[in-house]
């Protein structure tokens, strides 16, 4: 049996069942996300003094990993616009610099970590390092999670869309929207922890 | 975004090029900002402003969100006044301690 709205629209919504699903997961990461932005600024608003994050964080790394993202938002959009335009190896090109860029960030986030442990910081230190890892942990693990999906469709993608084209470029329209959330999170998460 | 032409998809790239600029340049911008010794509320309002800015372009130009269904603005309405609620949380905490 086929699964419905797929490809074609639904009547009453407009919109093919994936990507209103996809929206309704993100509205949820919205609030996952939104109650640890809460404890924040509970945290922050709640004693005297706060540290300012570049005296603790690394902001050159950061700032690189914000580009990292950045760009890798570019290039996932790029790899949908390739299939719309029916050109599957631009769509790996593009694809397979996503998944580059998303591992350099992972790659960075280690360095960054591993610097803090070196210095006996831990989450357990003080609040500001709690909130610290906590954020960027559930942030790195969202990322871990698109580099599983987007490779998932690097490596098997072909034979879909051998078959089903246009169901194969909706499922990339919709991890896409999933990946430029990631994004959008890390341009909130790197001025509150690395540069206020 | 189903029944786009190829000329309309090639438009699209143009934009996404011009949002990627946007978006390296503001990335310099929020990092010089916090540089300067403006005190704590005006970085903090400046780097949330700055943000904003960028997370707007995400959502409005990547995530198509500039040109999407009735269905999705919505359902991200009824998102966006749960986030603020949630926001208000400590900020309410703060302000009746304040009080007593």
């Amino acid at each position: 049996m086929d699964i419905p709205y797929t490809v074609k629209e639904r009547p009453d919504t407009g919109l093919y069942n994936g990507k209103l699903g996809i929206w309704l997961f993100l509205a949820s990461e919205v609030m996952l996300f939104g109650g640890l932005f809460s404890a924040y600024v509970f945290l922050r608003t709640g004693v005297e003094t706060w540290p300012t994050g570049a005296d603790i964080l690394n902001v050159p790394l950061a700032t690189m990993n914000t580009m990292f993202l950045i760009t890798s938002s570019v290039t996932m959009v790029m790899s949908w616009a390739s299939l719309k335009l029916k050109d599957f190896s631009k769509f790996k090109l593009y694809a397979g610099l996503t998944l580059l860029l998303a591992t350099g960030f992972l790659i960075v986030k280690y360095f960054e970590y591993t610097a803090k442990f070196d210095h006996h910081l831990y989450p357990s230190t003080n609040n500001f390092l709690g909130i610290y890892f906590t954020l960027t942990g559930l942030h790195v693990i969202h990322v871990i999670g698109g580099i599983i999906v987007i490779s998932f469709f690097w490596l098997t993608g072909a034979k879909m869309w051998k078959n089903d084209p246009d169901r194969f470029t909706n499922r990339i329209e919709i991890v896409g929207l999933y990946w430029h959330f990631v994004d959008l999170v890390w341009i909130f998460l790197f001025p509150v922890l690395y540069l206020l | 975004m189903a029944d786009l032409t190829p000329e309309e998809i090639k438009h699209h790239v143009k934009t996404y090029i011009i949002v990627f600029v946007a978006l390296a340049f503001f990335t310099i911008v929020t990092v010089s900002i916090s540089y300067l010794d403006l005190g704590v509320g005006a970085s903090i309002a400046l780097a949330l402003i700055v943000a904003t800015i960028k997370g707007s372009l995400v959502v409005c130009y990547f995530m198509h969100l500039i040109d999407e269904r009735t269905t999705i603005y919505w359902t991200l309405l009824a998102t966006a006044a749960m986030f603020f609620i949630l926001m208000f949380v400590p900020l309410g905490t703060m302000l009746a301690q304040a009080k007593v």
